[in-house]
Order: C-alpha cells, then structure tokens, then sequence
C-alpha cells in the first residue's frame, strides 16, 4: 500500500510536471522591464550567432519576421534602412524567422539565405530552429520588434511592437514607433511610446 | 484509498489531456499561411472600404439583432479554414436575428486579386467588408484592449452584451457563443 501510495504520488509529479509543462505556449512573453533571453541561432551565413558575441552593443532591435507574410515583406525595405542607420550606432539589428519551415515551407533555412542573398540584408537573419526563442519573447506575429538595452543587469526590454505606424507606404508614416525610441534609449530619454499593436501573420510553430 | 487515489489519478489524467488537446487546438487555429502577394491595380469593388472611422458603426448597431464581426485575410489560413462555419450559422441563424460581417483585413494589392476571386468561389452569403486602415495601433485597442493584431479574432454582440475571441472557431464553438447570444433576446 505505502509503495502504491508513493508510485501514486510520482504518478501525481509526473501528470503535474506534464500539466506544467504544456503551458508555456501560452505565456504572455516578455513585458517592458524584463530581461531578455540570449540564444544562439544559425544564421543564414552558417554561423552560430548570440547577442553577446556584439562586445561593443549598446542595445539590440530583435526583429521576429520572416519571408511569406505579406507584412513582413512590406517591411523588408525599412527593416534594412534601420541596420544601416543604426549599425554605426551600435544597434544593431538581430532578425529571426519564427515560423516551423516544415509547416510553412516558403520559410525554410534555404529559403531564407536566398531571400537575404537577394535583399542584401546587412544584418543576422536566423532560423529559430525548434521554435524555442519566440515563445519567450512572446513574439505572436510577424513582424514583431523587441528593442534591448544593454545594462549591466542584462538586456532590458525597452520597446514591443510594430516599426511604425503605417504597414502600406514608409512615405505615408506619421509615427517612427521604433527610431523615436532607440532616438530615446541612445540619449538616455523616456521612451514615449514602448508597446503598440498591428495587424501580423500569426506565428506558424 | 487504492480506489480513491485510483480515481484521482484518472481524473487528473483526463483533464490533464483534455487541456492538452485543447492547448493544442487553440495553437493550430492561430497559425497562419502565407502565399506570395501579387501586385496587381485597384478596380471597381463590390465591397465597401472602410476606414476605422467609418467602419466604427458595425461595431454599434442596436437593432437587437446579434452581429458576428469576423476579422480575416485571404492569406491567413486558420481564418480561411473557420470561414464556413460562418457561413454554416448565419444560414441556420439569420431567420433568428443574427447577422455575420466578415472584416477583410486583405492589403489593397489583394482585393482584386485575392479577396474578389475568393469570396465568388465560395459564394459567401455574409456581408464582406473591406476594413483598410493602416493606422492600425489606434483602432486594434478600440475593437478590444487585449486584442495584439493577430487574426483571426472576432467579436460576437448585441444590444445586451459583447465578447472578443482571439482565436478561431470550431463549428460547435461558434454555434455554443451564439447560441448564448441569441438567447439573450
């Protein structure tokens, strides 16, 4: 009976622990404030790529985007203007591709490296491989913009959201959601505007 | 106490499973496929072209009838697959008072070439709309505060009471959500 008792209490730790463990898909990810998570993903190039390897870094914009969705393609153009304006201002950009390549095929690896081959982006664009890093950002579309701040304490999330305030046309932008607040992090400012919503592509994991 | 912990295992198994497969559901209806965009020119519609502003008064009507307000895009598969059980309940619904309005969320490069094809080939017996307004962190927490842009998402009302459904629906769930709606009246 005491065994029963204890195999029954393992059997208990055990649904539990699978309990537990079926929720994380569903956290609300980071918030303003947070630490971010580093990560080591492959980029495009073939190399391991992680946030410290940027020893000079003074903030990252961690960009969730991907090839297929039409807002992420509306994007491509401008998510390359912010690496070459920010780059030099050591912010640099860290894309990466969200989605699972065996559900959503125009997003595979080869896919990709091709896609950035013909775009010529400047910056890291990296497979999420097993789709582990997005659901602790709680990235929930593309494209879906984390900016960090490097501080002593780790990097600090300062920005979520959309880049700016109008997906169909860069000509047509009222609100530079993003520059206005790397503007503010680089000069030590409030950040006005840290969390803003758009329509995306959900995720495909 | 072998038959109670006997029990107590089961029934925490099954609910166990049941929030697993659930979980599991939920995650899938979010997901989304893409397909290439084709630019081709705007033409002549026979859908109305919202912006929020005037889009705003489908999301007010006190009629006492229920309205549906469906947000899609022909891009977002997961909206695409819940679209006939859409069509299912209003055509089993709307002798009851009930009304769908399916919100396209398609970019202007697709309606001619995406959204028109689409809706004719289903033969789509709810109002389509066009809601095209790219200001969208202003009106998204106007549909609903918790609502973070991913579609599909709908929101159910009537003159007695409003729900937002981040998600996608089975046929079921969605005749259960209005069902409760229209029982109100």
């Amino acid at each position: 009976m005491k065994t029963l008792c204890v195999f029954g209490v393992m059997m208990l730790l055990l649904i539990a622990g699978i309990f537990v463990s079926a929720s994380p898909s569903l956290v609300s990810g980071y918030d303003i404030g947070d630490y971010a998570t580093d990560f080591s993903l492959k980029n495009v190039d073939g190399n391991m790529v992680s946030l410290a390897d940027y020893k000079d870094a003074k903030g990252y914009l961690v960009i969730f985007t991907c090839n297929t969705c039409p807002y992420a393609v509306k994007y491509e153009d401008r998510i390359i203007a912010l690496d070459k304006k920010y780059k030099p201002l050591d912010v640099p950009i860290i894309a990466i591709n969200p989605n699972n390549p065996d559900l959503q095929p125009g997003d595979s690896f080869e896919k990709m490296k091709s896609r950035a081959k013909a775009k010529g982006f400047g910056f890291p664009y990296l497979l999420d491989e097993g789709q582990t890093v997005y659901p602790k950002y709680g990235a929930t579309r593309t494209p879906h913009v984390y900016l960090l701040e490097k501080t002593p304490m780790g990097n600090k999330v300062r920005y979520i959201g959309a880049i700016d305030d109008n997906y169909q046309s860069a000509a047509l932008v009222e609100e530079k959601f993003v520059e206005n607040a790397i503007d503010a992090m680089l000069e030590g400012r409030e950040i006005k505007v840290t969390k803003t919503r758009a329509i995306g592509c959900g995720i495909k994991a | 106490m072998k038959h109670l912990l006997g029990v107590l295992l089961l029934t925490l198994t099954l609910i166990s499973c049941g929030d697993r497969t659930k979980k599991k559901e939920s995650k899938v209806e979010r997901q989304s496929e893409f397909a290439e965009v084709n630019t081709i020119t705007k033409d002549s519609l026979k859908f109305p072209v919202y912006d929020f502003a005037e889009f705003e008064h489908l999301l007010k009507r006190e009629d006492g009838k229920t309205y549906v307000v469906n947000f899609w895009a022909t891009w977002c598969k997961p909206c695409l697959e819940e679209m006939p059980y859409f069509e299912q309940v209003y055509a089993e619904q709307k002798n009851n008072g009930l009304e769908v309005i399916l919100v396209s969320l398609d970019m202007p490069s697709m309606w001619k070439s995406r959204l028109k094809p689409y809706v004719e080939k289903k033969e789509l017996k709810s109002k389509v709309v066009i809601l095209d307004d790219p200001k969208q962190n202003e009106w998204i927490p106007k549909i609903d505060p918790d609502w973070d842009g991913a579609i599909p998402a709908t929101v159910i009302y009537n003159t007695n009471d409003r729900k937002f459904y981040g998600h996608g629906f089975t046929y079921d769930e969605l005749n259960e959500a209005v069902n409760g709606f229209l029982n109100m009246n």
